[in-house]
C-alpha cells in the first residue's frame, strides 16, 4: 500500500512487518521517532514485541543479544553517541554471530555536538563484524531493513545487519513508500529459527572465552563469513527483487556509469542530489557518472573494480573521515583499485560534515578541485570562519 | 567425621572439573545455588573468575544453558533472555539467572542492574562477593571492605590500604523496591540454599549478594575458607539480612566476636597488626560491624 509516511515510520512499519520479538532502545535525537513509533505500535497491539525500555545504548543492544541468543529475533536503533556507547556490544554481538538489525542513524560524533547528519558514526563501527547497508531513500530504507534480517539469519552468514540512513535527511523526511503486506513480507522472511539458542532441553554455552590457541580461527572464520555474506547480500536483492517489483542495486548501483569518464562514489540519501547533478553535468556535456555504495561491509571490492573500470577519474564523496588520516571511503576505493594496470586517479572530498548542505554549489567545487588535482580536501568548508578561529 | 563419596546428583547445573583456585568460596556458592536451581534454567554469567574458570573455549562446567557477553552487561543480557521466554511463553517454566562478582555488580554493571531492577525483570542476580578484582589480581572494588589491602589500594607508609567503607548494594538494591533481597554466605550452606529458593520462588527481579572468601585475594590458607566466611557473618562485618518490597524481614543473629578474629587471619589485614596506628583502624572496623549490629537488630 502506498502512503504519504515519514522516514522514522517507514522503519517502524519495515520492523513491525519482520515480526522481532523484542525491541530495546535508547532515545536519542534523530533516531527518536523510529522508537516512538515502535513504541505506539507496541501499545496499541499491532505488534506482539516485548518493547524492552531500558537505561542506555549500552543496555539496549545487550537486552538484544540476550534476546537472539534466546531464539527471538530483536531490533534495535541507535546514533552518534548512542553508537559509540553500543561499540563494545556491537563487536560482541558480531563475534558471538547473532544475527539482528540496528537501524543506524547517520549523525556527527561529539565534539563540538552536533545532532546533524553525517556518516562518522557508522564508519566508526566498521570493523566489528556488522554487515553495513547505506540506503539512499526512504523506500530503499523500508525495503532495506526486510533484506537486512534475511541476510542476517542466513546460515551461512550469522552476522548482524546495520541499515544506515542518514539522520533528519531520510528520518524526519515525508515520502511517498510503498509498504508490503504482512503475507508478503511472511512468504519472504520465515520465523527466525536458529542453529543455536539458550534452551534447557539443549544446553550451549555461548560466549566462552578463547586462548591463544583458539582466538585467531574463530575471527578467521568470521572474516571469511563476513566475506561470504557478499554473496547473500546480493542473492536477496534479486529475490527481493522477484517478490517485490522493486531493486536498488546489490552492493553497489550505477548511475550513467556507462560511458562516464569521471565517476563519482558515495554512500546514503547524498546520492539523490548527485544523480541530479550528474544529469545537469551531462547538460553541460560533462561525463559524469554516479557509484552508489550500498554495501559496505562487506566491501564490494571485485564489484568495484568492474565498475570503475573504464573511469578516467573517480572522485569520493563522504561525510567521515579518519582525522589525521584522509576519507576513509577513499582510502578504501584507493586500496580496491590499486594493483591494476592502469588504475585511474582517486580524489577524495569530505564534506557535509554535521549536518553541512552537500549542494550543487558543493559538488562543482569537489569537481573542480578534482580536477585541479586535489588528492584529499575538505568541500564546502567556510573559510572565514576558519580563519577567524 | 566420614568422608562422602562424591556424586553428581544433584550438580547437573554446574559441573566438576572446572580450574577454580583450591577453596575457592564461589565455585562452591555457585555449586549450591545450581543445586536449587536444578536443569530448568539459562544462566548469564559477567566476565570475572567464575567466567573464565568455567569455561575455557571449548569445555565448559556448565549443564545449563549459559551466556557470557561482557563485564558489565549481564544484567540487560538477562534481561533480554527473559524478554525472549515471555514472548515465547516459556517464562515461569524457564528461569534466568544472573552471576556477577562484585566488581561487575557494585562498579561497572551497577547502571544495567539498577536498569534491570527498575523494569521488574524476572531474573534472580547472584552477586558472589569476594571484595575485589580478583579475576584480573586483586585490585580495590566498591566492595572492597575499609583498611583492606589490595594491589590498588595497598598499604604504605601513607596508606592503611582501602580508604573507604564497601558500598551497601543489597540496601540500593532494596531501595528499588524490588520483591526479594538478601544478603548470604558461602559458609553457612543452608541458609544460601534456603535463600536461593526463596528467590527462585519469587516472581520479578531478585538480589541475592553471596560472601565467597578468596584464598589468594584474602590471604589465608585456602583449607579455611568455610570458616573466615563463618567470622565476617559473626562479627557483624556481613550481616546476614532479608528485604522483601524494601523491608527488612529477617536477620540472622549472631553472638557478636570481635572484628580481629576475623581481621587477624588474613593477609589483606596484617599491616593493621604492626603497630598503634593500626589498631585505630581496627577500632573503625569494629564501629562499622557494631553499626551493622545495631542496625539490623543482630545481636542475639
Amino acid at each position: 500500500m502506498r502512503k504519504m509516511i515519514e522516514g522514522s515510520r517507514a522503519v517502524a512499519e519495515a520492523v513491525g512487518l519482520c515480526r522481532p520479538g523484542v525491541i530495546s532502545a535508547y532515545p536519542i535525537t534523530p533516531q527518536t521517532h523510529i522508537v516512538e513509533e515502535l513504541s505506539q505500535m507496541v501499545a496499541d497491539g499491532e505488534t506482539d514485541a516485548e518493547y524492552v525500555r531500558v537505561e542506555s545504548e549500552h543496555s539496549a543492544a545487550s537486552v538484544c543479544l540476550g534476546a537472539v541468543a534466546a531464539g527471538t529475533r530483536a531490533y534495535s536503533a541507535t546514533t552518534s553517541q548512542g553508537m559509540m556507547l553500543m561499540a563494545e556490544v556491537l563487536y560482541n554481538i558480531a563475534g558471538m554471530r547473532l544475527p539482528m538489525v540496528i537501524t543506524g542513524v547517520n549523525r556527527a560524533l561529539s565534539a563540538p555536538l552536533s545532532i546533524w547528519n553525517d556518516q562518522q558514526d557508522t564508519m566508526a563501527i566498521r570493523d566489528s563484524g556488522w554487515i553495513q547497508l547505506y540506503a539512499e531513500n526512504n523506500q530503499e530504507v523500508l525495503d532495506m531493513h526486510i533484506q537486512a534480517y534475511k541476510i542476517a539469519e542466513d546460515d551461512r552468514v550469522l552476522l548482524p545487519v546495520m541499515v544506515c540512513m542518514d539522520g533528519f535527511v531520510l528520518t524526519h523526511t515525508y515520502e511517498t513508500v510503498d509498504v508490503p503486506t504482512q503475507e508478503q513480507v511472511d512468504a519472504f522472511l520465515p520465523p527466525y529459527d536458529p542453529l543455536y539458542k539458550l534452551d534447557p532441553a539443549d544446553p550451549y554455552t555461548l560466549g566462552a572465552f578463547a586462548g591463544p590457541e583458539m582466538y585467531q580461527e574463530v575471527r578467521y572464520q568470521i572474516q571469511q563469513d563476513a566475506l561470504g555474506a557478499k554473496e547473500v547480500v546480493k542473492e536477496v536483492a534479486r529475490d527481493f527483487q522477484a517478490a517485490f517489483g522493486r531493486w536498488y542495486g546489490d552492493v553497489l548501483d550505477t548511475y550513467r556509469c556507462e560511458d562516464a569518464e569521471t565517476i563519482y562514489v558515495a554512500m546514503g540519501s547524498v546520492i539523490g542530489t548527485m544523480k541530479d547533478w550528474c544529469d545537469a553535468r551531462r547538460e553541460e556535456g560533462g561525463k559524469a557518472g554516479v557509484l552508489k555504495l550500498r554495501c559496505f561491509r562487506p566491501f564490494p571490492q571485485d564489484e568495484l573494480r568492474a565498475a570503475l573500470a573504464r573511469a578516467k577519474r573517480v572522485v569520493v564523496l563522504e561525510k567521515a573521515i579518519t582525522v589525521g588520516g584522509h576519507g576513509i571511503l577513499a582510502a578504501e576505493v584507493r586500496a580496491a583499485l590499486y594493483g591494476q594496470r592502469e588504475t585511474p586517479p582517486v580524489h577524495g572530498a569530505v564534506a557535509g560534515l554535521g549536518g553541512r548542505d552537500i549542494t550543487f554549489e558543493t559538488l562543482d567545487e569537489v569537481r573542480h578541485r578534482a580536477e585541479a588535482g586535489e588528492a584529499d580536501f575538505f568541500a564546502g568548508l567556510r573559510r572565514a570562519v576558519v580563519e577567524a578561529m | 567425621m566420614a568422608a562422602t563419596a562424591f556424586t553428581y546428583e544433584g550438580t547437573r547445573g554446574f559441573l566438576p572439573g572446572h580450574r577454580a583456585c583450591a577453596g575457592c568460596g564461589q565455585a562452591a556458592a555457585v555449586r549450591i545455588v545450581m543445586e536449587v536451581a536444578g536443569p530448568n534454567v539459562i544462566a548469564a554469567n559477567a566476565t570475572g573468575c567464575l567466567e573464565v574458570f568455567s569455561t575455557p573455549h571449548p569445555e565448559s562446567a556448565w549443564g545449563v544453558p549459559w551466556i557470557h557477553s561482557l563485564f558489565e552487561n549481564h544484567p540487560a543480557v538477562a534481561s533480554g533472555i527473559e524478554a525472549a521466554l515471555k514472548v515465547q511463553g516459556k517464562i515461569g517454566d524457564v528461569r534466568v539467572l544472573c552471576f556477577g562478582g562484585d566488581g561487575a555488580t557494585l562498579d561497572i554493571g551497577f547502571g544495567a542492574l539498577s536498569g534491570m531492577f527498575e523494569r521488574g525483570h524476572d531474573v534472580a542476580y547472584f552477586c558472589m562477593d569476594n571484595e575485589a578484582y580478583m579475576n584480573t589480581g586483586v585490585q580495590r572494588s566498591g566492595s572492597t571492605p575499609f583498611a583492606a589491602a589490595t594491589t590498588t589500594s595497598p598499604a604504605g607508609r601513607r596508606s592503611f590500604g582501602e580508604d573507604r567503607p564497601k558500598k551497601d548494594l543489597p540496601a540500593i538494591a532494596a531501595a528499588h523496591g524490588i520483591p526479594y533481597v538478601a544478603t548470604a554466605s558461602m559458609s553457612y550452606f543452608a541458609d544460601l540454599r534456603r535463600k536461593t529458593k526463596k528467590a527462585l520462588e519469587t516472581r520479578g527481579a531478585k538480589y541475592v549478594q553471596v560472601h565467597v572468601p578468596c584464598p589468594p585475594g584474602w590471604g589465608y590458607d585456602e583449607k579455611n575458607s568455610v570458616e573466615i566466611g563463618k567470622l565476617a557473618v559473626d562479627c557483624g562485618m556481613y550481616p546476614l539480612v532479608e528485604w522483601e518490597n524494601g523491608e527488612v524481614v529477617r536477620v540472622r543473629k549472631i553472638k557478636p566476636i570481635p572484628v580481629e578474629d576475623y581481621l587477624k587471619p588474613q593477609r589483606r589485614f596484617r599491616h593493621l597488626f604492626r603497630g598503634e596506628a593500626g589498631k585505630a583502624q581496627i577500632a573503625k572496623i569494629q564501629e562499622l560491624a557494631d553499626a551493622n549490629i545495631k542496625k539490623y537488630g543482630l545481636a542475639e
